[in-house]
């Protein structure tokens, strides 16, 4: 008997079951197959998105650590507000979506509905701000200026705002002790950007999408140290974002606070004695253009000279760093950085560049000596100078005979420095320039540290410039074509430079030399680079690195990192150049240009050396130079279209100087008043929990107008001779 | 022969001596299925057991409810097998006008208020103390019995070589009734995989070509007819065409297969270990106990687990082959057919919808997903195809 009975399945039957076996076993197949693809080929893949899938971070932001002064006064610290936030995740919930309860709050808190509502959607490629960029699982601030009576209203009524907390919360504060804005040393912070957050995604201190970010000054130096460790909690979490698993938690760490060597009441003394000069600057005539001094801005440096510390810096125009919490309106932005502004953003101590003037001869009288001319040499101090039918005039066009150098520092002789230069420019192969020329005039502004950032501990510090042969080649190679396209040879006085330059712009002159040795033309410097040399000449030659910061100290109290002083350079000094230089610039105070600013200056307690300096600048009013130092202390102060160096700035260096030694008008100290009769060298004291302590201060009271006017009067008396620059 | 079992003719025995002896039932029976089925459903229970333990919205607070719910589904889907096969397929023959006429109704029965709906499909028949009926799930059975009976009749008979024309529209309309009724539910899945099963026993039974490629031409002309008519909403194109692309209906389907794909992908070769998967604890693919049962197996389980769930389901469906080649009756073999192409696109469509390569669709995992009617309906066409096996004469 066969398998297949007469009845049974015919061929038709038999062929269309293995057709039927082929096709379920194809099927399973394919299913092998697809499992394979997922599970091995592609399974990490799938891998990494299960774990995003099923963890949630929510973030406690740590608390940024508080910028303060030398002695604990708090610059930049943190206040409670009261922050009203919404919960996405509560209010997704409900059936409206949230609109409601939203509604509700927008009433309370005298905002527009709309205005809520767009603050708490999540932002994406088609939602233009104002939208939520953080995470959805993070409480969305709805606004940080809530009063106690409505975060009572939402608290009280709780069951009418589902999902909506009032909390205070921690917010930056510029407190402006004692009337010390410091707004430029200080800096802002804003929210973190989307480049930022991806380029610092793999690094050590990764942002946070809620991070606020030090955008300049100390903020941005020491952001990483002020913004501490965010705590993170991570929950794994099922579908509907109930936790299912073990927590990883990771405390917030607050940020660290920085000590600055800023003195807040030096500070506040500076800034009112640098307001007060500009504003008493406008009020008096420029003989050169008959229009009274513009005054348009100022910088004011107060330096350690034995550290490099910066003991106040401010900068005139200024503004209310508190402008920036919160988030900026357009209108305070465009206050800050519009046309009109005249940037009061820009820190003018590190940021602001002129030609120094005569502050600039300590360099020139340096290179003359290391050139091979002795400082007691004989000079001779005409009136003027020519070269090639140019004249080059002594400033107000008085001789002195012949000098040394000393002396023509102290009166700051010009062609005593124009003939040295000359003939430097001479040795130096004249206008068919020697390969190894010496250039000593230029080697020795870069031994000074000009044409170079001093490396202070604040952000985008300007280099300015020492305009040498390569320079004045770059500058050419830049600039000759639009030179020659402008330039006419018998045109106004702009066309006639830009043909010159573009007939010779990259030959080193005699003229330019010349100009150069008394920190006229093309040179460069910021009012930091000034005092880093001014406290260098007091310190005995070193350059030190100007640092705001003096340490930082960890969230706990528990670590206290100091910041050491650090040089960058020697000044390069032979033999007694700099005791000469030293004595020559107490000359400057007793008998010289700044004399009549200094009457009754107790000089054998406390010796004072300065230098004065008016640089010119084309097509505007003349930038006036203070730069000053005793043995502890470095002084410089600039004002741009201020008129000469002792005549602005004189009466409010000085009274710097009175209130960090406690002198009064006449030069008798009171050191009960004195501020800071030696530098501070302790750092503020750190209590049992961690705190700092923080000794109150009174703002700054000026010394009666009164004792100006006498000083004023005393100035007028001792004539003419005194307001030599 | 027919209406006899073999064992009937065989001399008095102790029933040790019967169950043992070499003609007896139990030696016949084809245990590689029986055994694939009965891990298949252990496999499944531990699943089941992983995807609940921590819903307890649906467990109440214990966690072993489902493991335990599934277990008992398993025993009496066993009994159901048993006494399939003590009633012999063919005896049941005589009762399929009875059998099918009951299932008709039941599935009518949910159109009325006894009906429930569960996740949009209106399938349910809720019995009272926790216990729900599915019938579309019997009416499988029922569309199979029903259409072998009349095509397999008069070739079984010997009158004819191949069932003739009248005899397969007959049985097409012996299956369009229920499937009808079920497409109003609307069960799309349980029609579609009725659909396959009429395909299957209609290509067993021998019917004409034309009959076969009649019914494929007209049911892909009616799809691009309704696809081209526009009588879809763009969404419900979306939902159907987001199994390959998730990002079409991220919210609704689109959910689901992601879900799935990303709890299968994560698994590996191993996968995370029992109740390690993160996928699963934290419960981000719906239905993980029922319809996307296979997930848990990928995400714990790995590929080997996971594999292992198509092996043995590919060892069921080489025995039902073999049952169905082996065979000497039409009904048997046309009977097996159908239970073939049932289990072959049940889970080809199951475990499709969970690896993003079939459009998602309501339907169990033979064996592995948790359900009672499903659970009772596919032992009970175990117990159908050990019948066939058993009954059919030993070659002499």
């Amino acid at each position: 008997m066969s398998n297949i009975p007469e009845t049974g399945r015919t061929q038709r039957v038999q062929i269309r079951l293995v057709v039927i076996q082929v096709l379920v076993f194809s099927l399973l197949l394919t299913l092998g197959g697809r499992l394979w693809y997922l599970q091995i080929r592609n399974g990490q893949e799938y891998t990494d998105e299960a774990k995003n899938n099923h963890v949630q971070q929510v973030v406690q932001p740590a608390v940024r650590g508080a910028i303060l002064d030398a002695r604990g006064v708090p610059l930049a610290d943190n206040e409670t507000r009261l922050v009203v936030s919404a919960s996405r995740t509560e209010l997704m919930k409900m059936k409206d979506d949230g609109v409601g309860v939203l509604t509700r709050l927008a009433g309370v808190l005298d905002m527009k509905p709309r205005d809520v509502l767009d603050k708490v959607r999540l932002c994406d490629s088609k939602t233009p701000q104002p939208c939520w960029n953080g995470s959805p699982y993070q409480p969305i601030p709805v606004t940080d200026e809530a009063t106690t009576q409505q975060a009572l209203q939402i608290r009280e009524r709780a069951e009418d705002f589902p999902g909506i907390t009032a909390e205070p919360t921690a917010v930056r504060r510029y407190a402006a002790p004692g009337k010390a804005n410091t707004a430029q040393v200080l800096g802002y912070l804003s929210p973190v950007t989307d480049d930022e957050l991806t380029k610092a995604q793999d690094t050590d201190s990764p942002y946070l999408r809620s991070d606020q970010v030090g955008r300049s000054g100390l903020e941005r130096t020491y952001d990483k140290e002020l913004r501490g460790k965010a705590g993170v909690t991570r929950y794994e979490v099922d579908n509907l974002g109930r936790v299912i698993g073990q927590a990883e938690n990771d405390e917030a760490e607050p940020g660290a606070s920085v000590v600055t060597s800023i003195d807040a009441r030096v500070q506040a003394v500076a800034e009112y004695e640098l307001n007060k000069a500009m504003e008493t600057a406008r009020k008096e005539m420029d003989r050169n253009t008959n229009e009274l001094y513009k005054a348009d801005s100022g910088a004011v440096v107060v330096m350690e000279t034995k550290t490099g510390r910066i003991v106040s810096m401010a900068s005139l125009p200024t503004y209310d760093p508190n402008a920036w919490v919160g988030g900026i309106s357009g209108k305070d932005y465009a206050k800050l950085t519009g046309k009109k502004s005249n940037f009061p953003l820009l820190n003018r101590a590190i940021q602001g560049t002129a030609a120094p003037g005569s502050i600039f001869k300590v360099v020139s009288s340096t290179a003359a000596v290391n050139a091979g001319y002795p400082f007691d040499g004989n000079y001779p101090c005409p009136s003027s100078y020519s070269i090639g039918g140019q004249t080059f005039k002594n400033f107000e066009s008085q001789g002195y005979g012949s000098i040394s150098i000393g002396r023509a520092l102290e009166v700051s002789c010009d062609t005593v420095y124009y003939g040295l230069a000359h003939k430097e420019w001479q040795r130096d192969g004249g206008n068919v320039p020697k390969k190894k020329a010496n250039d000593w005039f230029y080697k020795t502004a870069h031994q000074f540290g000009l044409g170079k950032e001093t490396g202070i501990d604040l952000p985008n510090e300007v280099p300015g410039r020492v305009p040498d042969r390569q320079w004045k080649q770059d500058f050419y190679d830049a600039n000759k074509t639009a030179w020659c396209k402008q330039g006419k040879k018998d045109g106004t006085y702009v066309e006639m430079i830009a043909y010159e330059g573009c007939l010779e712009g990259y030959k080193m002159r005699a003229g330019d030399s010349v100009n150069y040795s008394i920190g006229q033309g093309d040179t460069l410097v910021t009012p930091i680079q000034m005092a880093t040399i001014y406290a260098a000449i007091s310190n005995g030659g070193t350059l030190y690195d100007p640092t705001v910061g003096k340490a930082v100290i960890s969230g706990d109290g528990r670590t206290v990192q100091e910041i050491k002083p650090r040089a960058h350079g020697k000044l390069p000094f032979k033999g007694d150049t700099r005791d000469e230089i030293d004595e020559a610039l107490a000359g400057v105070a007793t008998r010289g240009s700044a004399a009549w600013r200094f009457g009754g200056w107790p000089q054998d307690k406390i010796p004072m050396h300065a230098k004065t300096g008016t640089a010119e600048v084309y097509g505007k009013q003349t930038t006036s130079w203070f730069a000053t130092y005793t043995k502890d202390y470095s002084i410089v102060m600039t004002i741009a279209q201020g008129g000469t160096g002792s005549g602005a700035s004189g009466p409010a260096v000085r009274n710097i100087y009175n209130a960090l030694y406690g002198l009064d008008a006449a030069g008798k100290q009171d050191l009960s008043k004195a501020l800071l009769p030696t530098p501070q060298k302790t750092l503020p004291k750190i209590q049992q929990d961690g705190s700092i302590e923080s000794p109150r201060i009174k703002p700054y009271t000026p010394e009666p107008p009164a004792q100006d006017g006498t000083q004023a009067l005393a100035a007028a008396l001792a004539g003419a001779p005194g307001r030599r620059d | 022969m027919a209406g006899f079992s073999v064992s009937r003719y065989a001399p008095e025995r102790s029933s040790w001596a019967k169950l043992t002896a070499r003609d007896s039932v139990v030696r016949r029976l084809d245990w590689p299925l029986l055994g694939s089925a009965l891990a298949l459903s252990f496999i499944g229970s531990l699943l089941v057991w992983s995807a609940t333990r921590g819903r307890d919205s649906l467990t109440h607070g214990d966690p072993y409810y489902f493991l335990f719910r599934h277990a008992l589904n398993t025993g009496i889907g066993l009994a159901l097998m048993i006494g399939t096969i003590w009633l012999g397929h063919r005896t049941l023959r005589g009762a399929v006008p009875v059998l099918y006429g009951l299932s008709v109704l039941l599935v009518l029965a949910v159109l009325t208020p006894l009906g429930a709906t569960v996740n949009g499909a209106h399938a349910w028949i809720i019995i009272g103390g926790g216990f729900s009926l599915q019938p579309s799930e019997f009416t499988k059975i029922t569309i199979i019995l029903g259409m072998a009976m009349l095509l397999a009749a008069r070739v079984d008979a010997g009158d004819q070589l191949h069932p003739d024309h009248r005899t397969v529209a007959k049985a097409l309309g012996l299956a369009i009734v229920p499937m009808a009724v079920v497409m109003l539910m609307p069960d799309l899945g349980s029609v579609m995989v009725m659909a396959v099963i009429v395909l299957g026993v209609l290509l067993a039974s021998g019917a004409s070509n034309r009959w076969v490629f009649g019914l494929l031409g007209a049911g892909t002309t009616g799809a691009v007819a309704i696809w081209q008519l526009g009588l879809l909403d763009d969404y419900q194109i979306a939902r159907f065409a987001a199994f390959a692309n998730p990002a079409l209906d991220p919210a609704g389907v689109g959910y689901n297969t992601n879900q799935a794909r990303i709890a299968i992908g994560s698994g590996g070769l191993t996968g995370t270990g029992l109740f390690e998967g993160s996928q699963t604890t934290g419960q981000f693919v719906p239905e993980q106990q029922t319809d996307f049962v296979f997930t848990v197996a990928g995400e714990e389980l790995g590929f080997l687990g996971a594999g292992l769930i198509i092996v043995l389901l590919g060892v069921v469906l080489w025995r039902a082959c073999r049952i169905a080649r082996e065979t000497t009756e039409l009904y048997g073999t046309v009977v097996a057919a159908g239970i073939i192409a049932w289990f072959a696109f049940q889970s080809f469509e199951n475990i499709g919808m969970t690896l993003g390569i079939m459009p998602v669709a309501g339907l169990p995992l033979p064996f592995v997903s948790y359900g009672g009617s499903s659970m009772f309906a596919v032992w009970v066409a175990i117990g159908l195809l050990q019948s066939i096996r058993v009954q059919r004469p030993i070659t002499a």
